[in-house]
């Protein structure tokens, strides 16, 4: 595979975390700290596409930064799946800016200028995580994710997000040095190297059971990725701002998370070691615990925010357990909900916090006949709702569609079980929310006023319209996405 | 020039000397002398070690005496890299101190300084010496110079603390002498060289393992080795700002030094690894010294205890790698004497501003601090991530090659040490910025609240300046981490 | 119990030096008032002073000073056996092991006199009992 050296990687990460000392300094001047985001994202997303082609034709674009020790590097290499996650990321940070800029004034939040200053840190961590060539310095921008997070998590700074804050810590800190560090330095122990490749690092030097110990230890210990039980953290999370919500604990946090365990399953273990061991079903059965659990969970939750953390944690389950099915089919499915589930995803928060922003209304039993006086955010919602559950014509449907043929390839009937089922609960949880906002009766019709129409201001409406327009798109022209999947994955 | 190895000791003290004139002359004169002294030894100490990394080690005889009847200097890589770093944060340390020391000890300012350079005499001085006892007196300087410094601080505390001090620093010290004794007995010699080349026929007989065995003990009580540390938290918490600042980050690593450079240079990594037994009833205490070194830091209510405990448990990391008896253990001991120094510093460095702002550092009063001095605790927050060993940070890299030396021997339970004193690091350290990062909690506080604007209350710059610079360089020496490794301390083990 | 008697008797230089370490370390120790504790201190590094002491001599010999060394008759001629001289250099380092021991002991004291003139007293249960009130 040809590979091509580049700093553009490297500046692509570093544009987000540059523009912070800009944003700092123009503090007192909200309309400038705003419009230097943009021009961050904007260079960052072109910088991003001008190695799309590259990518596409096959090849790779790689920088060595600092080499510690033989194999363990601080190195960038951009592949089909590090450039499928910077593109999403960084197009979605762009409107999550514009809606933040709704959001944030539209309650009049403090603290913003160190909200955008560690938000542009999360993205700058995101895009190293993406575009990592190795293990060490995946678990590098890892960990400055968690760690730049917290205080957006915390961002209201009284009791309730004093709790959550630590909660967060605790699961997603804890688990990556508990478990991640060692199983990371062990691996480097045995082999000699942490470089990514497709055929997995390990040549015979493991037996199945330390496999076994080492692959769960990677798989509990990024616990960005939610499996249970290390999932409490996300429901915790969602005393953030919106925004936070949306970008982070939807795309960006949770991600990093679903997308490092892709990385160790096929980049350190390779998917023939994983065969050999039988070590696939394994993980697919702790997926499919998680998806089916977190997804009764959901039905449960009547704090609209809270459900939608319940969804996401089943939903990120459906990409590793994608990956565990270790056939193309199932790869290709499990890792273009990467992108399919955070274009639905991310639209569904939105909502979520237009709606809030509008109405101050978080739980859903408040919400029936919404729909009729916010008819584009519940629109929006709908198509979001789609996506997640998976029906046409969303991109969502391209996933699912691609994760039931792969169960088949790998014949695991019993699996797909857990795939149709999961989705009957998804419609469950979802819909109704969508089919009172339309036609349930608010307070007001049942007092006989009559409702108008009086959507959220429209840098949150936009945002939420573009994002949902995309979901759709990605229905018919899958396509970019699919070809940077089989390049990265060489299938 | 050929006298830098000698400068960088002998400058600290001239220039103590002379600031003990000057006082009599103009007490202001003290301090720019003082900061002369220690300029000319980083300085010093630079070229010493571009010019061993060059061309090897540099021998110095004193006033052209021929070892082993003279005293010899003898500097290879790791006691260059080492002199650099105890002489820059000496230097460094001084530049923070004008003020602090203006507003703590005003009365005795120039004693300060003066107390000061002998202590970095003491300190470089060890270092750079190749012989037994001569180590043993700049010891003893080092340790009487930080008596004084100690008594000079908590004036009620203080002094009793430092009487304790004494006690045990005396015991230490009489242990390493009656080591050094012992060795002579056998060998007849006092320069390292020597002794090593006639120990190498001596490798059965048990004066030589008598004297190992005191020696070690020795210096363990001087680096406060679990169960040897109950010293160093009251000694450290009660000393000045200024001076805690300079002898938590160097004294104890200073003897992890000379403790590495004993069992390499004198008695010989053969010698002492023979048996196994030893090295893994080292090792194992070394585990119980990081546990219990975090779970005491967890228990304290003090900022500055905090971190004396913490010290305690950094110890076990050095000394356990030391003792892993491998080329990785090795290795990340050497890197976390240089990583541990630098993170240890700027965490006090940062301790230092707060306490010249707050005056105390007990953990509940420091609500809102990071709206209040956002500087410092951005030095503060790096500094706790390379305790906790979060990468890019230097602390990440020499525990990692700690883990892999543990790996590497077996020694599973010195992974799980580190493992768990990194946790109880994090737990630690997010118990402190959560409370600097929620403002006071006041009966009406809600999500709607108005928040009062902070007011910013820094630290004088040039306390920032310090601040800031060490702690970047945590990130700057982490990310180098890989250079230093190749181009000193491997080629120093070979 | 028969072998261990000679064995006592011919090195006692040694079991000297260790008892008397022991009596300073337990003066240290186990001591209330600060000032025995300084005392119990100085026997401590005493007793390694004399053991210094004691390996630098040998039996029959005599003091390391060579006779007519400068320029003497019979200087050049006399053979210098160095069994038959004490070895000086234990006894040259112990001159700077005494200057530490002094200096120690100062410092010592001058903390002590700190002490007393703050809390009027110098048994250690006192103070620490002072202390926490505070």
């Amino acid at each position: 595979m040809e590979t091509i050296i580049s700093i553009k990687p490297l500046m692509a990460v570093l544009v987000s975390l540059l523009v912070i000392p800009a944003l700092i300094s123009s503090s007192d001047k909200p309309n400038v700290r705003e419009s230097w985001i943009f021009v961050a994202g904007t260079i960052n997303l072109l910088l991003i596409l001008s190695m799309l082609p590259v990518i596409l034709a096959g090849k790779q674009i790689a920088l060595t930064l600092f080499e510690f020790a033989p194999g363990a590097a601080i190195a960038f290499r951009v592949d089909g799946l590090g450039m499928l996650f910077a593109i999403v990321a960084a197009s979605l940070y762009i409107v999550t800016s514009i809606y933040s800029i709704g959001y944030m004034r539209g309650l009049n939040e403090h603290g913003q200028t160190r909200f955008v200053s560690f938000f542009a840190l999360a993205i700058s961590a995101t895009i190293g995580a993406a575009f990592s060539a190795n293990l060490l310095t995946l678990y590098l921008f890892y960990e400055i994710l968690s760690l730049a997070t917290y205080p957006l998590v915390a961002h209201h700074q009284d009791e309730k997000s004093r709790i959550s804050g630590r909660r967060y810590l605790t699961f997603i800190l804890g688990t990556s040095i508990a478990l991640v560090l060692p199983a990371m330095i062990y691996c480097y122990h045995v082999t000699g190297t942490l470089e990514f490749s497709t055929a997995g690092i390990f040549a015979d030097q493991l037996s199945k059971p330390a496999a076994t110990v080492l692959l769960l230890m990677f798989v509990f210990g990024f616990a960005k990725a939610g499996i249970m039980p290390f999932h409490t953290w996300l429901p915790a999370a969602m005393v953030a701002p919106t925004p936070v919500s949306a970008l982070l604990h939807a795309v960006a946090v949770v991600k990093v998370g679903v997308f490092s365990i892709v990385r160790v399953m096929t980049g350190i273990f390779g998917v023939d070691l994983l065969a050999d061991f039988n070590l696939g079903v394994v993980v697919m059965s702790i997926a499919s615990v998680t998806i089916l659990t977190a997804s009764c969970i959901a039905l449960s939750q009547d704090e609209l925010k809270r459900r939608l953390a319940y969804s996401t944690i089943s939903q990120l389950s459906y990409i590793i357990f994608g990956v565990a099915l270790l056939s193309p089919q199932g790869q290709l499915g499990g890792v273009i909900h990467i992108a399919m589930h955070a274009f639905g995803k991310i639209t569904l928060f939105f909502c979520a916090g237009a709606i809030f922003v509008a109405t101050g209304k978080k739980y859903i039993s408040q919400m029936s006949g919404l729909g009729k006086k916010m008819p584009f955010t519940f629109a929006a919602f709908f198509v979001g709702a789609l996506g997640v559950i998976g029906l046409p014509p969303t991109g969502g449907f391209y996933s699912k569609w691609n994760l039931i043929l792969g169960t088949l390839e790998a014949e695991q009937t019993i699996f797909m079980l857990v795939l149709l089922v999961s989705s009957f609960l998804n419609a469950f949880y979802f819909l109704p929310i969508v089919y009172k906002g339309f036609f349930g009766k608010s307070e007001e019709e049942n007092e006989g006023t009559p409702v108008k129409i009086q959507e959220a201001n429209l840098c949150l409406v936009i945002p939420l319209i573009i994002t949902a327009i995309i979901s759709i798109v990605l229905f018919f022209y899958p396509t970019v996405f699919v070809n940077l999947i089989k390049v990265g994955l060489g299938i | 020039m050929d006298n830098y190895p000698v400068l960088i000791v002998v400058a600290p003290l001239l220039a103590a000397l002379f600031s003990g004139l000057a006082v009599w002359i103009e007490e202001r004169l003290s301090y720019p002398i003082a900061l002369t002294g220690l300029a000319i030894s980083v300085f010093s100490a630079f070229n010493v070690l571009l010019q061993v990394i060059t061309s090897g080690p540099i021998q110095y005889r004193m006033a052209g005496w021929a070892p082993p009847m003279g005293i010899e200097y003898r500097i290879d890589l790791l006691n260059a890299m080492v002199l650099l770093l105890v002489s820059s944060i000496g230097f460094l340390n001084l530049v923070a101190s004008y003020k602090s020391v203006k507003q703590e000890i005003y009365d005795r300012a120039p004693s300060f300084y003066i107390v000061y350079l002998l202590f970095m005499t003491g300190l470089l001085g060890v270092t750079a010496t190749g012989d037994l006892f001569n180590l043993y007196v700049l010891i003893e300087i080092t340790s009487l110079t930080s008596y004084a410094m100690v008594a000079l601080g908590d004036r009620d505390r203080g002094p009793l603390a430092s009487l304790n001090y004494v006690f045990i620093g005396v015991i230490g010290a009489s242990f390493y002498l009656l080591g050094v004794g012992y060795l002579y007995m056998q060998t007849g010699s006092l320069n390292m060289a020597d002794v090593a080349h006639i120990l190498q026929s001596h490798q059965e007989s048990s004066i030589v393992l008598t004297a190992f065995i005191l020696c070690i003990i020795g210096l363990w009580i001087k680096m406060a080795f679990f169960p040897m540390h109950v010293w160093l938290p009251n000694a450290y918490s009660y000393s000045p700002v200024a001076f805690a600042r300079v002898v938590a980050p160097l004294m104890t690593k200073v003897m992890v030094y000379v403790m590495i450079r004993l069992m390499i240079t004198v008695f010989g990594l053969d010698y002492i690894f023979k048996s196994p037994f030893l090295a893994d009833a080292v090792v194992w205490l070394a585990s119980i010294a990081i546990i219990f070194g975090a779970v005491m830091a967890l228990a304290q209510k003090n900022l500055k205890k905090m971190l004396a405990y913490i010290i305690v448990c950094e110890i076990g990391y050095m000394v356990g790698g030391a003792w892993m008896g491998n080329q990785l253990g090795m290795t990340g001991a050497i890197l976390h004497i240089l990583n541990d120094a630098l993170m240890t510093f700027a965490m006090f460095l940062a301790v230092g501003n707060i306490v010249y702002k707050l005056k105390d550092v007990e953990l509940f009063n420091l609500t809102g601090l990071f709206g209040k001095m956002p500087w410092t605790m951005a030095g503060f927050v790096l500094a706790a991530f390379s305790i906790i060993g979060v990468p890019p940070t230097c602390g990440f890299f020499s525990k990692w090659y700690l883990i892999l030396g543990a790996f590497e021997k077996g020694a599973y339970h010195f992974a799980a040490a580190l493992v768990i004193s990194s946790l109880i690091c994090a737990v630690l350290f997010f118990r402190v910025f959560e409370i600097c990062f929620f403002p006071p909690i006041s009966e009406d506080s809600g999500h709607k609240k108005s928040h009062s604007p902070v007011v910013m209350a820094e630290a004088p710059v040039s306390m920032l300046i310090v601040s800031g610079l060490v702690s970047l360089s945590l990130i700057v020496v982490g990310l180098y981490s890989g250079t230093i490794v190749n181009t000193i301390i491997i080629p120093f083990l070979k | 119990m028969t072998d261990l008697l000679p064995l006592i008797v011919a090195k006692y230089n040694y079991w000297l030096y260790v008892i008397l370490m022991m009596i300073g370390l337990y003066a240290m120790i186990a001591k209330n008032n600060l000032i025995k504790k300084v005392v119990g201190m100085n026997i401590f590094q005493t007793a390694i002073i004399l053991f210094y002491v004691s390996i630098g001599y040998k039996k029959d010999a005599t003091l390391p000073i060579i006779q007519n060394a400068h320029g003497g008759q019979d200087a050049h001629a006399a053979v210098i056996h160095a069994i038959d001289y004490i070895n000086p250099l234990p006894h040259v380092l112990m001159l700077t092991a005494i200057v530490v021991s002094v200096a120690t002991f100062g410092v010592a004291m001058a903390l002590a006199v700190r002490i007393y003139q703050r809390y009027q007293t110098l048994e250690e249960d006192e103070l620490r009992m002072r202390l926490s009130e505070k």
